[in-house]
């Protein structure tokens, strides 16, 4: 048994897929002339089953996870149509009379070398496309069947030291029932991506000993993985799994009720979301709108910044979808662990107290202007809010409000259609913000409560580093503090409070931050059935009794098993 | 032969994308196609050699074309460049 973090809930019975990349290794390389042209003819073959595969990956790819993602196949399509990689492939086979995957070897790591020697960082950064380009010509050549997530047809969960954003886009959840990684924490692109999939998943599993094959149970609410369980664990599992699959279906009763609690208090649950794909999901949980929109992943995995038209239709697609419930897009939020090639960030030694967010935004003015442009006008199909990251003071978004405003008046000078009426507001993530989050309001429409970085800052606790994580508390007595502040800030101001980090999903914490005041939770759209449950079976006077005993509290250890006691109570009270 | 001087507006220079889209443009031609920076020329047919130039934004390159649809094709290409290959920046 593995002890790691729980990173997706759900659990997860299948046969552990190792996802690791192998070499080839050729013993005999040289060939008699007369066997040229049969050697030649296997290249050509193999180039064609290649092009087949990455069409078939980029085509499924555009349709999963939109157009740009599938970009970067289309650019491997074109190398395998290159002279500089055919013909040199080709004469090779002829001039030094070599077998084909010889030369395919030996031309790819000329290739390689010529990129990875090159000034420009983007263009060093292409020798990962030319290995990728390679390692399946060699795998075709060889007929080695490719280990790539897009090839799995059998039921699998995946161990993994870790996975990469290009490897989850892959992933099909038909076949890929859950995953492992050895590496990350609960808020990693993997573990993050999971929750969208909505597959279970674990993390920071640190070094294991499964092998290709192993039956794996992956329990992502423990946080746990098991490999070749004996009959009675097995069986333990597999009760709990058929729970869970009849608790869905009570839940499914709920999609279409009203997040209110018995006492008529009605909040609003809204989803976090990274792609326009993610919309049918939330809408099939009845989510209230969106909460977080994500637009960084627009800009990630590609060569190059998406052009405005590019972003303006995926806004306007989610503004569409939502046919009039709030659709909050959160300006650019990278660095710290979100990296942009392109961009040419620099290396930093505290990323995450750096060169990031509204702060790359407010100094890349045009990329920001662009943002800024695509989001208005996608606003006039729909309810748009904008929402800027890590604001740690005033100044930062009266300079981005001025920078709206310009871009408001030119689109007015052309006479393009948007939302005059367009919400604009700020994450409060950053302790700064919290502490005079009485005079933000003032200036702002609305707060979202962004947790992750809060506690992070409020902490100074690094949300990577699995040896403090036992240090990273949502329910530290400082963070409800916090929390408490800026939702009475809002309300002070007549402006709504509303929450898009993770502990917006976390059941205990919901009970509290609904007492709170709370007005709208912004989570997973997993989570979303669950919370409304539980917002259902309580009075907005009790739970504010609750959060009021809380604050109270010393400790996040006293909050936590004070909520669970509470937890056990009322689900007594339903049975 | 035909020649033409142009000058690569894109923000991120001459990348994976306006490569792409160049190579395109050039394969629907019989001409021959190549693009010159400084004392190098390449086949302008070929992905990975375009990117093996790495032409950063705001440089002067030439187009030059060789073959019985020279004219349209060296039209076309140059098109390309003062539409900064179809994308906003510049702007």
């Amino acid at each position: 048994m593995y002890k790691g973090i729980a990173a997706s809930s759900g659990i997860a019975i299948a046969k552990a897929f190792l996802l690791q990349n192998k070499e080839v290794t050729i013993e005999q390389n040289q060939i008699e002339a007369k066997e040229i042209e049969k050697e030649r003819e296997k290249f050509r073959q193999a180039l064609v089953d290649t092009s087949e595969q990455l069409r078939q990956i980029k085509e499924k790819t555009e349709q999963e996870m939109g157009h740009d993602k599938g970009a970067i196949f289309a650019a491997h399509l074109m190398f395998l149509q290159d002279p500089m990689l055919v013909d040199e492939v080709e004469n090779k086979i002829a001039i030094e009379k070599i077998k084909a995957v010889a030369a395919v070897k030996q031309v790819i790591s000329g290739l390689e070398e010529l990129f990875f020697n090159m000034e420009d960082n983007y263009m060093r950064e292409r020798v990962a496309d030319i290995k990728d380009v390679g390692r399946r010509l060699v795998n075709n050549l060889m007929g080695i069947e490719d280990n790539l997530l897009a090839d799995i047809k059998e039921k699998v969960v995946i161990i993994a030291l870790d996975l990469t954003p290009s490897d989850t886009a892959q992933m099909n959840k038909e076949y890929i029932l859950g995953f492992a990684t050895e590496i990350g924490g609960r808020t990693s692109h993997s573990a993050i991506m999971a929750r969208t999939l909505e597959i279970p998943a674990v993390v920071g599993l640190g070094p294991t000993e499964i092998k290709s094959g192993d039956l794996v149970v992956i329990d992502g609410n423990e946080g746990i993985v098991i490999a070749n369980p004996n009959e009675e664990t097995l069986e333990f599992y597999q009760q709990k799994l058929e729970n869970s699959k009849r608790e869905n279906i009570e839940l499914q009763k709920l999609v279409n009720l009203p997040s209110m609690t018995k006492d008529g208090h009605v909040v609003k649950l809204e989803a976090n979301i990274g792609t326009p794909k993610d919309i049918k999901g939330l809408l099939a949980v009845g989510a209230e709108g969106v909460g977080l929109y994500r637009s960084e992943f627009l800009y990630m995995d590609r060569p190059e910044l998406p052009s405005e038209e590019e972003q303006f239709q995926a806004y306007k697609i989610a503004a569409e979808q939502l046919e009039g419930k709030p659709v909050t897009i959160r300006t650019l939020d990278i660095g710290g662990d979100k990296k942009l090639p392109y961009l040419d960030l620099p290396e930093e030694m505290n990323p995450f107290l750096g060169f990031r967010a509204i702060r790359i935004s407010l100094e890349k003015k045009e990329v920001f202007r662009q943002q800024l442009r695509a989001i208005l006008r996608a606003s006039a199909y729909g309810k748009i809010r904008i929402m800027y990251p890590m604001i740690s003071n005033i100044e930062e978004i009266r300079e981005a409000n001025a920078i709206l405003q310009e871009v408001r008046a030119e689109l007015e000078e052309k006479n393009i259609a948007y939302d005059k009426g367009i919400k604009v507001g700020i994450m409060v993530e950053i302790p700064s913000a919290a502490l005079i989050a009485d005079i933000i309001a003032k200036e702002v429409d609305f707060f979202s409560i962004g947790t992750n970085d809060l506690c992070q800052y409020t902490l100074a606790v690094d949300r990577m580093n699995s040896k403090i994580a036992y240090l990273y508390q949502p329910f530290h007595p400082a963070v409800l503090r916090l929390i408490k502040m800026i939702i009475e800030a809002a309300h002070q101001e007549g402006k709504s409070a509303a929450m898009c980090g993770e502990m917006a999903g976390e059941p205990l914490a919901s009970i509290v931050l609904l007492g709170l005041g709370l007005d709208e939770f912004s989570m997973s759209a997993s989570s979303i059935l669950i919370i409304r449950k539980l917002i259902r079976s309580i009075s907005f006077v009790r739970s504010k009794e609750i959060a009021d005993r809380v604050i109270q509290l010393a400790t996040a250890e006293e909050i936590e098993l004070f909520l669970k006691k509470i937890m056990e109570e009322m689900e007594e009270e339903q049975c | 032969m035909l020649e033409q001087e142009v000058t690569i507006r894109n923000e991120s220079g001459f990348h994976a994308r306006p490569a792409a889209i160049f190579v395109q443009t050039a394969n629907k031609f019989k001409s021959a196609v190549y693009l010159a920076k400084d004392s190098k020329k390449v086949n302008g047919k070929s992905v990975l050699s375009l990117m093996s130039l790495a032409i950063p934004q705001n440089t002067k390159v030439k187009i030059l074309v060789d073959g019985e649809d020279e004219k349209q094709a060296l039209e076309e290409l140059v098109d390309l460049f003062i539409n900064n290959f179809m994308e906003d920046s510049g702007s």
